[in-house]
């Protein structure tokens, strides 16, 4: 009994202990779980969000870019696309076989779906094919009750409806770049374009849009549960340029199958109403990726598609830029408008000789005669009598030598020498026959025909010193302050007599024949035709015409001009690549499209695009 | 007390009515509240259904209720008697998982067991962790006080307790091995043995550490790596206690609702109705319902050792301290892997974790502790002969 009692008191007491150990094991736990659910619980929550929750970014609608009309030039247009879920599917191959009887899908679009069936998560979706046609879709949704899973999704995909007739200046959208990855983040999102050239780059962020986000509940393998919470996108806004589409469509198969630039401006606020490159490439397929057979074509094609002519290319002014000397001449007083020069066919310089166009000369000419007959020697003279810079700095105030900070990418500056620049870059002095070669375009001076409709909208201003713009301003904003262009207007006013006789004048006119006859809508102008290499004996003699050398080897033509004459509104440039005289190519040209954009005077006023330009400039 | 039945026959003829007075009825309350948590736990990683766990697991549990009554009833005496008998044949099951064929590929946990067309799985170490239980409280019961602190009387019950253990693990189930031991252990403390002898064996133990981690396999070897640096490894082995980690601390104070608990009902809690069932509690119950879950845990425990203190023999005792300090093994080693405070070894929660062996053997243990409780006052011989 005794025995019995201790063993029991021993058990009971050792019991007791183990309680006790077993007490504190449990404070432990306790510990432990108030730790966490009470010190760190927030903690734990915020990690417990990450966990379930997902941000899940919406693409904003990308601005569209439309004309001064509000035409669309680059728009969002729905394209469809076949997804399959596999999970709903059930079986992926019949359901394929299916769709391959309905649609066009071959066989390695069939394996590549399998191939991903297999691995993902059945609950991913998979793209079957992409671009749908519209019967495509219809023959898609008449079956969809035997193709389980399957269902087609509009894409809003990006779109030129006018292909290649506005693709310089609209540019066109492509897949985001490594480089550009950084920043961001919906740039990540698959499928997603930014802007390459054009206003779709430049105009880029605006056009973007700020993305919405969807916060979504996932499970452990990334099943969305539910939604939890939407922003909607802010989509980019719309770019309205100042193209009108009509014009430039118009200038566009004006050229046919020519190779240049056309540019129209409104010589009053500097609006691009057209800025045609020809030929021109069809923005629409670099969206969905080029092949690199038709980027090599592009690339090496002669006539260059791909190059913005009216931006980029730089041709040498020719005899567009004797109003320049002209006009600095008489400023340094060196002639007046009546000032006679004898043109005896050539001009000689020490023991080098300079010929005039005219191998026979032109006689007395004044300078009113020298613009209309485009007379060589007649620059060359005053050229030689005032020097390189002066006519450098006339030129730099009609906007050459600088790029005109147009709204486009790859714009060029061309090129005013100067004696100083000469040393600069080819550590050469400035010799007399240099500044004679500039005295009619030639030699070094550069211009790209942008530039080339600046300066001659400045001379149908008078005023100032108009500035192209390409984005049209929202109406009531401030109206564009140009400085002034600060010219004697006597001294305007006779090269612009001067451009007048060089259409209008029947007695040696050079552009007689490209003039404009319809009443009231008449234009001024000046020819060029600027040399691609130095002239060859034989052609300078005359047996030797254009047709006989080789396309990329003869002589660019070159016009500029403005109507109508008395209260000058259009401003048209055009250069046709290797076209010969300007008067013969280029002339025609703008002499269409200037009638052309005067005929579209009256759609602009009943659209309510005011004509007049408001005060905008004319002050 | 002891007068009243000291008489063999009196506890012969005890009618049922008598027996049923007796009973444990409070443990019986504690564990069918632990159990209903455990349902609607359940019920809930079903994402409210009651299938595929909660139904099954009533069933199973009606069934262990059943048992429990039936085991109480049956006197304490016939319980000791066939002690080792139990032991025994609990030990050649398991050592019949070692033969090839009779359990599934890979893990040798399971038999299966067709009775009447329908199939059972059985594992016969759930059975082992309280015929070893059984056999140790039959084996010092028959020792006086004295002879039982001789280390002489250390061998025996050492085999009793190795053996299965030793077979448990190669199986591989490493915490149940452990916790079959540790068991043991705590049995042999209880009984009496000198804590010297707990002392020098705990010295042995640390010393023949790293001839543990050589045997371990690797997955084990990592899941101790895991434990002591979780963020070795996030979406390995680490994965699992970093999520039930989150689970738990996010649930806060009131918890996140029944159904609502996101760790658990979006998957990122593995194992959410079996070995991380608590996790998934705390996650939606809170701190509050995982404390009361402690606490409820807590009664239970506290009940045995007062069924045990009450009990006339030492077999009595030994039994209803032995089967409760197993159970509270489990129930802590359980919370303490899910918290974080030791390795994972999955190890199942008892009384909540999905899984039938384990309950229905549980309630078969907790029928041994009733019948010491109804048999509180039967003696029980000290010596018998033979083994039954």
């Amino acid at each position: 009994m005794r025995e019995d009692f201790e063993q029991r008191t021993l058990v009971n007491r050792r019991s007791l202990v183990l309680f006790g150990v077993k007490g504190l094991l449990v404070a432990a736990v306790a510990g432990r779980l108030y730790e966490f659910q009470v010190v760190d619980a927030a903690r734990y929550q915020r990690l417990s969000n990450d966990n379930r929750i997902s941000i899940r970014l919406l693409p904003p609608r990308r601005g569209l870019i439309v004309d001064r009309f509000g035409k669309g030039l680059a728009v969002n247009r729905p394209t469809y696309q076949l997804i399959m879920t596999p999970e709903q599917t059930g079986d992926v191959e019949i359901t394929l076989e299916r769709i391959a009887a309905l649609i066009d899908l071959d066989d390695g679009t069939m394996a590549r779906v399998l191939r991903k069936t297999g691995v993902q998560e059945g609950f991913i979706p998979v793209t079957v094919r992409q671009n749908l046609s519209w019967q495509e879709v219809a023959r898609i949704e008449v079956n969809l009750p035997v193709l389980p899973g399957i269902i087609i999704e509009t894409v809003p995909h990006r779109h030129y409806p006018y292909a290649g007739l506005v693709a310089h200046v609209s540019g066109y959208v492509g897949e985001v770049s490594q480089a550009e990855l950084e920043g961001d983040k919906v740039l990540r999102f698959p499928g997603f374009r930014t802007g390459k050239t054009g206003i779709e780059k430049v105009y880029e962020h605006q056009l973007r849009g700020t993305p919405g986000t969807r916060q979504v509940e996932v499970n452990a393998v990334g099943r969305v549960i539910r939604e939890i919470d939407r922003h909607e996108d802010d989509p980019g806004s719309d770019i309205r340029l100042t193209i009108d589409m009509a014009l430039q469509e118009f200038a566009v198969r004006r050229m046919e199958s020519q190779t240049g630039s056309v540019v129209v401006l409104d010589a009053l606020n500097g609006d691009v109403l057209t800025l045609a490159s020809v030929p021109s490439f069809d923005p629409n397929v670099f969206n969905f990726g080029l092949t690199g057979d038709a980027w090599q074509a592009l690339l090496n094609d002669p006539r260059s598609p791909l190059l913005n002519k009216p931006v980029a290319g730089q041709y040498p002014p020719a005899s567009t830029f004797k109003m320049m000397v002209a006009l600095a001449a008489m400023e340094a007083g060196v002639v007046t408008p009546a000032t006679k020069v004898h043109c005896p066919g050539s001009f000689t310089l020490g023991d080098r000789t300079f010929r005039c166009w005219r191998q026979w000369g032109h006689g007395e000419v004044s300078l009113i005669d020298a613009l209309k007959a485009s007379c060589d020697v007649y620059f060359y003279e005053v050229a030689h009598l005032i020097g390189v810079d002066r006519i450098a700095a006339m030129a730099r105030r009609f906007g050459l030598g600088e790029t005109t900070r147009i709204e486009l990418t790859g714009e060029r500056a061309g090129l005013v020498p100067t004696a100083a620049w000469k040393r600069a870059v080819y550590g050469e002095p400035w010799y007399g026959g240099d500044t004679i070669n500039v005295g009619i375009g030639q030699g070094d001076v550069l211009a790209t025909p942008l530039q080339l409709a600046v300066m001659t909208a400045r001379i149908a201003n008078g005023h100032f010193q108009v500035m192209p713009r390409l984005v049209r301003q929202p109406a009531g904003a401030e109206v564009p302050e140009f400085a002034a262009l600060d010219v004697d207007s006597a001294a305007l006013q006779a090269v612009r007599q001067g451009m007048v006789e060089v259409v209008n004048n029947a007695d040696g006119g050079t552009a007689y024949s490209a003039r404009i006859q319809d009443e009231g809508m008449e234009m001024a102008g000046k020819t060029g035709t600027s040399q691609v290499r130095r002239l060859r004996k034989a052609e300078r003699e005359g047996w030797l015409s254009q047709e006989d050398v080789p396309w990329a080897e003869r002589d660019h033509g070159l016009f500029v001009g403005y109507a109508p004459l008395d209260e000058p509104r259009y401003v048209a440039a055009a250069i046709v690549d290797h076209g010969g005289a300007g008067s013969g190519s280029a002339a025609p040209v703008v002499r269409d499209v200037l009638r052309e954009a005067q005929r579209r005077q009256s759609v602009r006023w009943n659209t309510g695009d005011d004509p007049s330009g408001q005060a905008e400039g004319t002050a | 007390m002891v007068a009243l039945s000291s008489s063999p026959l009196a506890t012969g003829t005890r009618l049922i009515g008598d027996k049923l007075v007796k009973m444990a009825w409070g443990l019986l309350f504690l564990l069918i509240v632990v159990a209903g948590f455990g349902f609607l736990m359940l019920y809930s990683a079903a994402g409210g259904d009651w299938r595929p766990w909660a139904l099954p697991q009533i069933m199973r549990f009606g069934a262990g209720v059943l048992l429990f009554l039936g085991i109480a009833m049956i006197n304490i005496r016939h319980v000791h008697r066939w002690a080792y008998v139990i032991y025994a044949g609990a030990l050649v099951l398991l050592l019949a998982m070692e033969i090839p064929g009779v359990s599934g590929v890979g893990v040798q946990r399971w038999i299966q067991v067709t009775l009447g067309g329908m199939k059972f799985q059985f594992q016969p170490s759930e059975l082992m962790k309280f015929a070893v239980v059984l056999a140790l409280a039959r084996y010092y019961h028959s020792l006086a006080l004295n002879v039982a602190r001789r280390w002489t009387s250390l061998p025996v019950p050492l085999i009793l307790i190795l053996l299965p253990s030793v077979l448990v693990v190669r199986q591989p189930d490493l915490g149940t091995g452990l916790l079959m031991v540790a068991g043991g252990i705590l049995l042999m403390f209880l009984a009496g043995v000198r804590k010297r002898w707990f002392i020098a064996g705990f010295s042995a133990v640390l010393g023949m550490a790293p001839v543990v981690w050589y045997v371990l396999l690797p997955y084990q070897r990592d899941r101790v790596l895991t434990f002591l640096n979780p963020n070795l490894d996030p979406l390995g082995a680490g994965y699992h206690i970093q999520q039930s980690k989150i689970a738990l601390g996010s649930g806060a104070v009131w918890g996140k609702g029944l159904f609502n608990g996101t760790q658990s009902q979006l998957n990122f809690l593995p194992e959410k109705h079996t070995d991380f069932i608590f996790t998934m509690l705390a996650e939606e119950l809170g701190l509050i319902g995982a404390l009361g879950l402690i606490i409820l845990y807590c009664f239970i425990v506290l009940y045995g050792v007062s069924v045990a203190s009450r009990s006339s023999s030492q077999f009595g005792r030994l039994l209803a301290l032995g089967i409760v300090s197993t159970f509270f093994l489990y129930v802590f080693s359980n919370i303490a892997m899910v918290t974080g405070l030791i390795p994972v070894v999955g190890l199942p929660l008892p009384l909540m974790s999905f899984g039938g062996t384990a309950m229905v053997t549980l309630m078969m243990a907790f029928g041994l502790l009733a019948s010491v409780h109804v048999h509180r006052d039967t003696e029980v011989p000290r010596h018998t002969t033979g083994l039954i």
